[in-house]
């Protein structure tokens, strides 16, 4: 039987970050509780924060489930991880830019030439290419599990356009708007700042080009697309224009956009759409949402794109497992969050462990994304198991198996009342000129009992998360 | 402004406009039909749908005109873009497109329209339909009241004006024009009681019958009425009224980007027509003749603008 790790409840006692929430949970009647879940509810509802699942049809404006239990860490939890997200930031973005470049790392040996130049996520386009201040990847989402009390493991990376952060604002303005006695008793560290941070970030990386304060925008699929709140809400928050493929247009070196009174150059482009759409001439011809003529302007200094085309090599689930040696060969430090061990099916050796132990392991797809494509040995039938061991025979390099993790538990509401339930973290590192992180990030909790995945396309919720002021 | 951006505030107005006339046209003919006959309510029915536009679209889905369909026609059909349905979420898809350019009560207003819309959907033919109307009034009053107090007086607030105003100057002189459908079988009706209750009843549509008795007083005819929907300034909803708003907005686009196009001249062409004709030129020109040019020159103002401001094009 595994034992988890309850973040709240550590032989019976409560541990200190959670001290402050102790009074307020006993305090709370079920009614009572039951009332604010339904006001959180409908607030969310109305001001639209919702999204979308993909291929499941139902109601286009589902919510996410919002937990009203926050999720704490002490500051000097919380300065460790930050440590340890900031390194791993600044690794992927020299490995990056080494991997469009020289190619040391490959060169000395440390990562197979055909996991990076072979990779679908490689741009051969942007070969040679080195972007403003040498950053790729500007905000890297680094998603983290705990397993005890000082023990950390990232489970992936995220150096496209991770999203989610719109849940960390909303869920921190929710619990004040509903809770104002909880942050007048406890100290907590402000998140509201993000969106001036990276406004702040996106402005540091202008083109050289650019001699003024720099315009910088949102490039967003459009309104169908399952993350178009938060494309707006940051939009919003950071004071620039919301915009589509069709508002944008290139006339020689430079990007205008369409505006009421004619064109407006166009300095920063702060993309949430994948590199095979930002531009038809340069990648799929059949993308209706990018800019013809986009990545001629990118490649002459004209426009900054973030993150920059060709850095989903460096989040890829088979290059993952070096990240650790990129902080070694680029920093000359020691890594100070862990990874998973990982198996790769494409080896022979790998392949032979994870086929004899799937019942332990969880096995995912390499490029998967959003729970989908993974099974969780445990907690799967037989015939699920035997299900998934023919896909992964019939393409093992396309299978990467870890084993199954005991992630640590937070008292989470539920109908009975309080119970535990499994989450992770998703914190947001913005990279430019400084490498800044918000003390917080997104809490995701498994709302079914015993469930390990946290997607929320899967049966997942999110949680405000709580940084104490030391 | 994004030009997508100000396409979209722009038609935010427009179907918010259109939803409210389409339940004004819904209880103009819901009035009519509990008269004395006219020919029966068919005939009613069938010239409120030709004076919106909606005949067409109407008879290729049902046919000969029936009341419970046309009300269903104008109020839930996705199928008719004018029904008050499809303009609400027309309207509601538009404001989450341009969220960052609403604010927060602006957004609240026409997202609960259409939250509430969905539950009245989903209990659809339980409501009577003066509920119905007066819920669509209700909620298209919120989205404009929440414009006026709360949001920047920028370019945005100038393109949804004149949103709003190209709209409701159409809808006043459809609205006006069902008159004209409704007597077509009949002229030696003008004049007589009949006339006057329908005139009466138009009126009440429009939320101006109290309005137009304190401007007017005495009794009800064609000469007043027309005045006072066509060329009076004093109501919100006359000709005289939307084409001065639409030539005001116009002005201020100008002077904030400090660069004219060819919208502001023609805007004013408008206005100073309107300035300069009376009742009696207008029933000289003939009512439906006056208001079917007045609709055609509206629209060509409707590409003007779009040409000058929405199309992204340079100028």
């Amino acid at each position: 039987m595994t034992t988890y790790f309850n973040e709240m409840f550590q032989d019976g006692r409560v541990r200190a970050p959670y001290a402050g929430l102790e009074g307020w949970t006993n305090d709370m009647p079920a009614d009572r509780r039951l009332a604010k879940q339904a006001e959180a509810e409908a607030l969310f509802r109305r001001i639209g924060i919702t999204f979308a699942v993909y291929g499941e049809g139902g109601d286009p404006d589902r919510l996410i489930p919002f937990d009203m239990f926050p999720r704490v860490f002490t500051g000097a939890e919380w300065a460790r991880l930050e440590k340890g997200i900031k390194q791993r930031a600044r690794a992927l973005n020299a490995f990056l830019v080494d991997v469009y470049g020289r190619g040391e790392i490959v060169r000395a040996g440390l990562i197979p030439a055909r996991l990076v130049y072979q990779n679908e996520a490689y741009e051969q386009a942007v070969s040679g290419f080195t972007p403003p201040k040498g950053v790729y990847s500007h905000i890297v989402g680094v998603d983290i599990v705990r397993t005890g009390p000082t023990d950390f493991y990232v489970l992936e990376d995220n150096c496209r356009t991770p999203s989610g952060v719109s849940y960390m604002l909303e869920s921190r303005e929710m619990m004040m708007r509903m809770f104002p006695d909880l942050f007048r008793e406890n100290r907590i560290e402000p998140v509201d700042n993000y969106p001036e941070k990276l406004r702040r970030t996106l402005a540091s990386v202008a083109p050289l080009k650019c001699e003024k304060d720099p315009t910088v925008v949102i490039l967003t699929p459009g309104h169908f697309n399952s993350a178009y709140y938060e494309h707006s809400f940051l939009a919003d928050l950071m004071g620039v224009e919301l915009v589509e493929g069709q508002d944008l247009f290139v006339d020689g070196a430079f990007v205008y956009m369409r505006t009421t009174q004619g064109p407006k150059r166009v300095d920063v482009i702060y993309r949430r759409i994948d590199d095979a759409f930002i531009d038809p001439l340069c990648f799929r011809p059949d993308s209706m949402l990018g800019v013809p003529g986009l990545m001629d302007v990118y490649r002459s200094g004209g426009v900054s794109i973030c993150s920059a085309p060709g850095a989903g090599v460096a989040d890829d689930k088979a290059v993952y497992t070096y990240v650790p040696e990129m902080v070694r060969f680029y920093l000359g430090e020691e890594p100070i969050l862990k990874n998973v061990p990982t198996w790769k099916c494409a080896q022979n050796d790998d392949l032979k462990y994870v086929t004899e132990n799937l019942a332990e392991l969880v096995v995912k797809e390499v490029h998967g994304s959003g729970g989908y494509g993974m099974l969780v040995g445990p907690k799967s039938t037989k015939a699920e198991i035997e299900e998934f061991r023919a896909r992964i025979m019939a393409d093992p390099s396309n299978y990467i198996a870890q084993p199954t993790l005991a992630l640590s538990t937070t008292p989470t509401f539920v109908e009975e009342g309080i119970a535990p339930r499994h989450v992770d973290l998703r914190p947001y590192c913005l990279v430019g000129e400084r490498i800044e992180l918000v003390p917080g990030g997104l809490t995701r909790v498994a709302l079914r009992e015993g469930s390990l995945v946290v997607n929320s396309s899967q049966g997942g919720g999110v949680k405000d998360t709580w940084v104490l002021a030391e | 402004m994004l030009s997508r951006t100000a396409d979209n505030l722009y038609w935010i107005a427009r179907y918010m406009e259109r939803a409210e006339t389409a339940a004004r046209l819904l209880e103009v003919g819901a009035r009519i039909s509990l008269l004395p006959t006219v020919g029966g309510y068919r005939n009613d029915w069938d010239s409120l749908l030709r004076a919106s536009g909606n005949a067409t679209g109407y008879a290729a889905k049902y046919g000969a005109p029936a009341q419970a369909q046309i009300e269903s026609y104008l109020f839930f059909d996705r199928d008719n873009p004018n029904s008050v349905a499809s303009c609400l979420t027309s309207a509601r898809e538009s404001g989450r497109i341009v969220r960052t350019a609403l604010t927060t009560q602006v957004w609240d207003a026409l997202n609960t329209a259409f939250q509430e819309l969905r539950q009245i959907e989903s209990a659809r033919g339980v409501q009577e339909l003066s509920r119905l109307t007066d819920w669509v009034m209700r909620h298209t009053a919120m989205v404009r009241g929440a414009i006026d107090a709360t949001l920047l007086r920028n370019d945005g607030y100038n393109f949804l004006n004149l949103g709003y105003y190209l709209e409701r100057g159409d809808s006043t002189a459809r609205l006006m024009d069902v008159k004209y459908y409704v007597l077509l079988p009949r002229a030696d009706y003008v004049g007589s009681g009949l006339d006057n209750d329908q005139w009466s009843m138009l009126l009440r549509a429009m939320s101006a019958h109290r309005a137009f008795h304190w401007a007017y007083g005495g009794e009800i005819t064609s000469a007043k009425i027309a005045d006072f929907l066509i060329l009076n300034p004093q109501c919100p909803r006359s000709l005289i009224t939307c084409v001065a708003g639409m030539n005001n907005h116009i002005g201020r686009l100008a002077k904030h980007y400090g660069q004219t196009t060819p919208a502001q001249a023609a805007a004013a062409r408008m206005l100073s027509e309107l300035e300069r004709l009376t009742a009696d030129a207008i029933f000289d020109e003939g009512l439906h003749e006056f208001l079917s040019r007045f609709i055609r020159e509206t629209a060509g103002l409707g590409g003007v603008i779009h040409d000058s401001y929405l199309s992204g094009d340079m100028h």
